[in-house]
């Protein structure tokens, strides 16, 4: 992820002026970060509507959707009843030009680009074919952003979980190197060849299907619990299956990757000189291996975000979990072009605050990284 | 070539690549067994047919296998006719040029369950006269059960169940109960033993005949079941084994190797290209991979080969560029680059002959390892619906088996068996890809 903006060397910081404190540092990182990031999600969802365009395709739609709901709305009205065949014909073609002309479908395709741009960068999606947002909106923002809660939840709950648990395991089975569960878990690493919804059919096989202790699917019971507090369980127990497929799914790979990386690292000289000096094995662990391998770490961990976000979308469809794959795969189901290509300019942003967040917090932990020198040409 | 013989005495130490190589070599043999058994105009056929190549099947049976594994055994489904000599036909001519057709067949039942359906598909052949068949049934216990006479046309399908006559004589709508069940047990269970069909005919032409089909819907058939319009699942679970294997490989292979010539390319003309390919992986970092392909299958074409195109060209720029690019950075400093450099060697030739080769044992293991993941994702669009429509593969089975909600009817054969080919491909590809790994990266040999 280090742009070439970052500069890595080896060499500590000369003098300690404002510019050398830690936050000073990063509060100038995360300007130029920030701005280098804008310009590659401005980028990036100028690309995402020139797809959703070739070939003139989302025109095409909405100027057969224009044409239907003029001619439909002109031969409905009793109004026009009394007009001979041409004059309603032309009436008809008039309006429909009107209304192309008000959409910006007259236009030449670069300037009208432009227009979805501005409009998918403020958010502005427009409104959806055939969706409704619970709330009854058919605005396409409302739509995702009422759907954005139960995917953070989901991807929140199992991540942290999946990154914590393995970074514990592996540091745990790095200690015991060679030992039973120590090659129980390079065995089973290859399971992780297979997505998260893989694993949530044979989830809801043995759990929903053979012994029905969990539920099949969805965020809560219908009629959900009328208590806060038995709203807030219900959810959680009908969170333990996508998130344990989640978590399943990646896991055993994760503790094998951390644990190769710890005990590379447990091998550097520094390592043990520490040991030799007699230090706890705690004090190891925390201060010798974890300290200096945590920038890789939370690189690592980016990168799983960024390949899990979108790899949401079928592991909630098979959950009916109400979030923003889901959403995505009915929007395919129903043809609902506005939804579609709003849920990837959504994805495009997420994928950006992911990539910008961890920068951030990257720029904190590791105090090599300066802004603004030249890269190693 | 005895560096790669080498590479292979190494592998062979390590039993996960010795399994992983069996799935993979298991995986193409059933490969090329399905593509010659079944060519590829008859698997869309047979796919995408139609009642008339289906109705042989029942629906939503499970496979034969599954009597072994129950204490309950459920009927498996047969099909005899007297086209292919499966029910006996015996003419005897009669007076003038009528003649009297007799046909049997005889078949034991051994189950605890009735059948979901029996149906008899008579073929009368004749110019102005049509023949005239009696059916009886003979059941274990001697009894007879007269169960239609009828005039029979070109083509007659008589199902039992359906008959209204026999329902009236039966005095039940639930006519295959009433005709199989065993009156000496008071809970309702088939009789066990030996049935025997038998249709007389009489013929009233000199060249006319009389050819029938009998068809029993059990609630199994075949090694791997039926889906919802009666297909056969064992052709989608044969065929998909090529094209998940095309899928996977030919996406591994364009992905890695055009990463790899990308970077190589970046690193030697630094400057410009460098920047602009670092750029440009930064922002497909932030394209959402598989929303975009979601968008070009629902837009533009579901076919299997654009999708791939598209799949390769978005992995092209992934974060593996940037680790090629730290290594090739440091072998572009060494001294046979240098050497080269110096007798004046092309960049084209530097780059194809020195730096890439040099990278090849890099390359391998990430091949491999990425193949499951290509698998998994042609399986994904065909459960979010974005399948091949023509191809049978293994997600549109998921995808089927998922929009008839197969878990919640117990219909667990249906996703269990394209989930277990699944899995044995993603499985043998990753174990083999590991292996490889440890033998290529002597630094991880010893951890």
């Amino acid at each position: 992820m280090a742009s070439e903006t970052v500069t890595i060397t080896g060499a500590p910081a000369a003098k300690k002026s404002f510019a050398n404190t830690t936050f000073g540092r990063v509060a100038r990182y995360s300007v130029v970060r920030l701005l280098t990031m804008m310009v590659t999600v401005v980028i990036g969802i100028y690309l995402t509507i020139l797809i959703a365009n070739m070939g003139g395709y989302v025109d095409t739609i909405m100027r057969n959707e224009i044409r239907d709901n003029t001619t439909q709305s002109i031969l409905a009205n009793p109004a026009y009843r009394q007009l001979d065949t041409e004059t309603r014909a032309k009436l008809i073609q008039d309006k429909i030009r009107l209304e192309e002309q008000r959409l910006g479908l007259d236009q030449p395709f670069v300037v009208r680009s432009i227009n979805y741009l501005k409009n998918a960068l403020v958010l502005n999606l427009g409104r959806a074919q055939h969706m409704n947002s619970d709330s009854g909106s058919r605005q396409v923002r409302l739509i995702l952003l009422e759907r954005l809660p139960a995917t953070l939840l989901l991807a929140g709950v199992s991540q942290l979980l999946l990154f914590f648990g393995s970074v514990y395991v592996a540091l745990g089975l790095s200690r015991k190197y060679g030992s039973f569960w120590d090659k129980v878990t390079i065995a089973l690493s290859p399971t992780s060849a297979a997505p998260p919804w893989f694993y949530g059919i044979f989830l809801i096989l043995i759990f929903a299907a053979i012994f029905k202790v969990l539920p099949f699917g969805g965020l809560v019971d219908s009629p959900p619990p009328k208590t806060s507090f038995g709203y807030g369980m219900n959810v959680l127990k009908h969170l333990i299956l996508p998130a344990s497929s989640i978590i399943i799914s990646s896991l055993f790979l994760s503790v094998y990757n951390w644990r190769t990386f710890f005990l590379i690292y447990s091998s550097e000289d520094y390592v043990d000189m520490a040991r030799a000096k007699g230090l706890p094995a705690r004090d190891i662990e925390q201060r010798y291996i974890l300290r200096p391998t945590l920038p890789t770490i939370i690189t690592n961990f980016a990168l799983l975000l960024i390949t899990l976000w979108t790899g949401f979308t079928i592991t909630e469809s098979v959950f009916l979990w109400p979030g923003l794959g889901r959403t995505l795969f009915q929007a395919i189901g129903l043809y609902d072009t506005p939804v579609i290509v709003g849920s990837t300019i959504i994805y495009a942003y997420l994928l950006a605050i992911t990539v910008f967040l961890l920068d951030f917090v990257y720029a904190l932990v590791d105090p090599r990284v300066k802004v603004g020198g030249g890269g190693p040409k | 070539m005895k560096a790669a013989l080498a590479s292979l005495r190494d592998l062979v130490r390590y039993p996960s690549a010795l399994v992983g190589l069996s799935v993979v070599l298991f995986l193409v043999v059933v490969a090329i067994y399905a593509m010659a058994t079944i060519p590829y105009s008859e698997a869309i056929r047979l796919w995408r047919g139609g009642e008339d190549i289906w109705y042989q099947n029942p629906k939503f049976a499970g496979p034969s296998w599954m009597n072994y594994f129950s204490s309950e055994k459920k009927p498996v489904s047969f099909i005899a006719s007297t086209t292919d000599g499966t029910m006996t036909k015996v003419i005897t001519p009669g007076n003038e040029d009528s003649s009297k057709i007799e046909i049997t067949h005889t078949f034991n039942y051994e189950y605890d369950t009735f059948p979901q359906e029996m149906i008899l598909y008579l073929n009368g052949s004749y110019e102005a006269k049509l023949p005239f068949v009696s059916i009886v049934l003979l059941t274990p216990a001697g009894e007879e059960i007269r169960i239609g006479d009828m005039a029979v046309d070109h083509e007659l399908t008589f199902r039992f169940s359906q008959d209204q006559k026999l329902q009236k004589r039966l005095k039940t709508d639930k006519v295959l109960e009433a005709l199989l069940i065993n009156p000496d047990i008071s809970d309702s269970a088939p009789a066990k033993g030996e049935y025997q069909l038998k249709i007389t005919g009489v013929t009233f032409e000199k060249n006319s005949d009389i050819d029938a089909e009998f068809v029993m819907h059990g609630s199994l058939f075949g090694w791997a079941g039926t889906d919802q319009y009666r297909r056969d699942l064992m052709l989608p679970l044969l065929w998909g084994t090529p094209v998940a294997l095309a899928f996977g490989l030919i996406a591994a292979l364009g992905t890695s190797l055009l990463t790899m010539i990308i970077s190589a390319v970046g690193t030697w003309y630094a400057g410009w290209v460098d920047e602009l390919i670092q750029r440009i992986t930064e922002i497909n970092l932030v394209l959402p991979f598989l929303a975009i392909l979601i968008m070009v299958g629902t837009f533009y074409s579901r076919s299997i080969w654009v999708i791939l195109g598209v799949t390769v060209l978005l992995s092209i720029f992934s974060g593996q560029i940037k680790t090629y690019r730290a290594i090739f950075l440091q072998s572009k400093e060494s001294a046979y680059i240098e050497a080269a450099r110096a007798y004046g060697a092309s960049s084209g030739r530097i780059i194809f002959s020195y730096l890439i080769p040099r990278m090849i044992p890099l390359l391998i293991p990430s091949l491999v390892s990425s193949v499951p993941s290509f698998v998994f994702l042609e399986a994904s669009l065909a459960v979010l619906g974005l399948g091949d429509p023509v191809l049978p593969t293994w997600g549109k089975i998921i995808e089927n088996a998922f929009a008839e909600g197969a878990l919640y009817r117990g219909l667990y054969y249906w996703v269990l068996e394209p989930a277990v080919l699944l899995m044995l491909t993603g499985l043998g590809f990753a174990m083999l890809g590991f292996a490889l790994d440890r033998v290529f990266n002597p630094r991880l040999r010893d951890v």
